[in-house]
């Protein structure tokens, strides 16, 4: 019984502290990049491309960041995905972190090589007033939505997407990024004014420019997919089976 | 626009045997040379809606698809009908509040992503969870891998016309929802991962259950397969329909089974095992056509290497806490914190403030019963999340179905986009 009551004294002492510290944070801050365990592409990447690779971090345990150079990302993941030897050829996630309180956010590539079996997450500092970095639609297109997210939710703007545009909230949303730290949890709007904004949605709310300009070249009128509308007994069979009719 | 060869098969005639009765002969699709019956009219093209609310989009997917007569042209996808923002909702929240959100994802697999999150975040904080919490763990993830394929094969065979097979695999799934339920007190939002650990041990009884499960279960897969795998119906819907070669899969992004059926052998259990999956023996199947038929017998036998890793997992199932032996983030005992002070303040600390984790980030992935499954989990040494990603297996998935379907007929849209097994929860997210 002694004993129990000494590991929960024990455990009541780091409750002050906080969590369990992971192992680097314990030592203080990260050691220099010479000391980390070396990654082949990070070492690479670095005689490669030498400033553009800014830093290069270890985090929980086993996992290589490298920040490199907003200008260049898209010439260093490219480089990434191609070259023999590393050949990163499955992009398995891109997203962004937004830290809040100013902080620059983090648009994240998340790498790994089928054949070499390595993992690499690259990361890229975006200033708050230039939301920019280059699509690497070109080169993953399993980055297309996954970019059109990271544009809906962060307002991160991908240039060279050839169809850059909201994915999972409404094309009208009027709202701005709900991912980022200054959107609210509800939203900007009321409640009242979100109902009636949902309400209002015309037709063409509903598609996309391209699908409007398809449906202007074919003379066709639009079906709406909850079927309202003058229209809605004609076109029924196009659409679901919620809405007035 | 391309032509289409349309093939019949006319070769066989229905023979009498002396005895009177009809020869039954299988009829196998024609391989030879096609025959072309007629040219594709150039028309005028048009625009439809299928979906949101259509039965064989599994949810509220919606696609436009510009057709030329039966041709998609063009496929447009829309998605995020079901959006309730899960990662917005999980920054407001204490780390082990995120676990309810995360089986709201895929409600078709929920003990997968309960694991997956808890061991995202446990790599964060640098725990090492018990022995029998990560065969316990396997066990759950084994079993929700056979629950979501099983749910695929039900639905897939109905959207193509079989509605049997839809009533075998969903009296298997019953079994498994019972499972579920004596587990963790629910059928389908299970919510039974805790950082550290587990909400409760197995109950008394359970692994018994279980064993009963694995031990009848095949009976009824052999079963189904007799009904699908040889069927002619089935194999002229889904044999060269949905090609994915193995760079395009690479390329768009594809995991899991719809990968592997490319020919890519990428299995996140054989390439960067987690809980001692090297141990464990068993076989990742590979397909070499990239189509919709390659898919289904991929998953056809997953569900038999489950049952293998799960008839492992049984025998190996050690003793001992199911928890880690932390008093920062596993609650005491209810009677010690009723009885003695100190288990009552660390009670009160970790219900009250949280569990706390350190400054820093963790990528965390899972072979997912839809594909690789990702957690990616930012601290600020606060006790909720900066920002807690999830890499759905199905977003990224359902993205290559342009790309399948176009050139292809509209009754292919309905095969292939059932043959990649989304889950529209995780997708709108």
């Amino acid at each position: 019984m002694a004993s129990d009551n000494d590991s929960f004294k024990k455990g009541l002492e780091g409750l002050e502290a906080g969590g369990p510290r992971s192992p680097q944070e314990a030592e203080g801050p990260p050691p220099p990049a010479g000391g980390l365990p070396p990654h082949p592409s990070v070492d690479a990447l670095r005689a490669r491309f030498g400033d553009a690779v800014l830093r290069h971090e270890l985090v929980a345990g086993d996992e290589h960041v490298v920040y490199v150079d907003r200008a260049r990302s898209h010439e260093i993941l490219a480089w990434l995905k191609d070259e023999p030897g590393h050949e990163y050829d499955f992009l398995q996630d891109l997203t962004a972190i937004d830290y809040g309180n100013g902080r620059t956010l983090q648009v994240v590539w998340q790498l790994w090589s089928i054949s070499n079996k390595l993992n690499l997450r690259v990361k890229v500092e975006v200033p708050l007033d230039d939301l920019a970095v280059e699509s690497v639609y070109h080169l993953w297109r399993a980055s297309d939505w996954l970019e059109r997210e990271v544009f809906d939710m962060f307002g991160v703007v991908f240039r060279g997407h050839p169809d850059l545009r909201r994915i999972l909230m409404p094309y009208n949303y009027a709202e701005g990024h709900p991912l980022r730290k200054d959107f609210p949890l509800r939203g900007r709007f009321s409640r009242a004014e979100q109902t009636r904004r949902a309400l209002s949605q015309k037709t063409e709310d509903h598609y996309s420019p391209r699908e409007l300009e398809i449906a202007h070249l074919l003379g066709q009128t639009l079906p709406d997919p909850f079927n309202k509308g003058e229209t809605g007994s004609q076109q029924g069979q196009f659409g679901g089976m919620g809405g007035g009719g | 626009m391309a032509l289409r060869r349309v093939v019949y098969n006319v070769t066989r005639t229905p023979e009498m045997a002396p005895g009177g009765s009809l020869v039954h002969a299988p009829i196998v699709p024609v391989q030879g040379e096609g025959v072309e019956v007629h040219e594709d009219i150039a028309g005028e093209h048009m625009l439809i809606n299928i979906g949101p609310q259509h039965p064989a989009t599994h949810g509220v997917l919606r696609l436009v698809l510009e057709l030329d007569g039966e041709t998609v042209v063009r496929c447009i996808p829309h998605i995020g009908y079901l959006h309730s923002s899960f990662e917005k909702l999980g920054e407001y929240r204490d780390w082990n509040q995120v676990v309810p959100l995360t089986d709201r994802m895929d409600y078709l697999a929920p003990l997968i992503y309960n694991c997956c999150y808890a061991m995202a975040v446990e790599k964060l904080m640098g725990i090492e969870v018990t022995e029998r919490c990560k065969v316990v763990r396997v066990i759950c993830m084994e079993l929700d891998r056979i629950f979501s394929h099983l749910l695929w094969l039900g639905t897939t065979a109905i959207d193509l016309g079989a509605f049997t097979v839809f009533l075998y695999t969903f009296q298997e799934r019953e079994r498994i929802y019972d499972l579920h339920e004596s587990l963790t007190g629910a059928r389908i939002t299970t919510s039974s991962t805790r950082i550290g650990g587990m909400m409760a041990d197995l109950p008394a009884g359970w692994i018994e259950q279980l064993q009963k499960f694995v031990d009848t279960f095949p009976r009824t897969l052999d079963e189904v397969e007799t009904l699908l795998t040889n069927n002619s119906i089935w194999i002229g819907r889904t044999q060269g329909v949905g090609v994915m070669s193995a760079e395009e899969a690479i390329n768009f992004g594809l995991s899991g089974p719809n990968l592997r059926a490319s020919g890519v052998t990428y299995d996140i259990r054989k390439d960067r095992p987690y809980y001692d999956y090297e141990t464990y023996d068993f076989d990742v199947p590979v397909g070499e056509h990239g189509d919709i038929y390659d898919r289904y017998l991929c998953r056809m036998e997953e569900m038999r290497q489950s049952l293998r890793i799960l008839q492992q997992a049984i025998r190996r199932l050690p003793g001992g806490p199911i928890n880690v032996d932390d008093p920062r983030v596993i609650l005491p005992p209810k009677t010690a914190a009723m009885n003695d002070m100190e288990s009552m303040i660390h009670h009160f600390k970790v219900v009250m403030e949280g569990v706390r984790a350190p400054v820093g980030e963790s990528w965390f992935s899972v072979e997912s019963s839809k594909g690789e499954l990702g957690m990616y989990v930012v601290s600020d040494g606060g006790a909720k999340p900066v920002r807690w990603r999830v890499r759905g297996p199905s977003f990224i998935n359902i993205a290559a179905l342009p790309h399948m379907i176009e050139g292809a007929l509209l009754s292919d849209v309905i095969a292939v986009n059932a043959s990649l097994d989304i889950v529209l929860g995780e997708i709108d997210r």
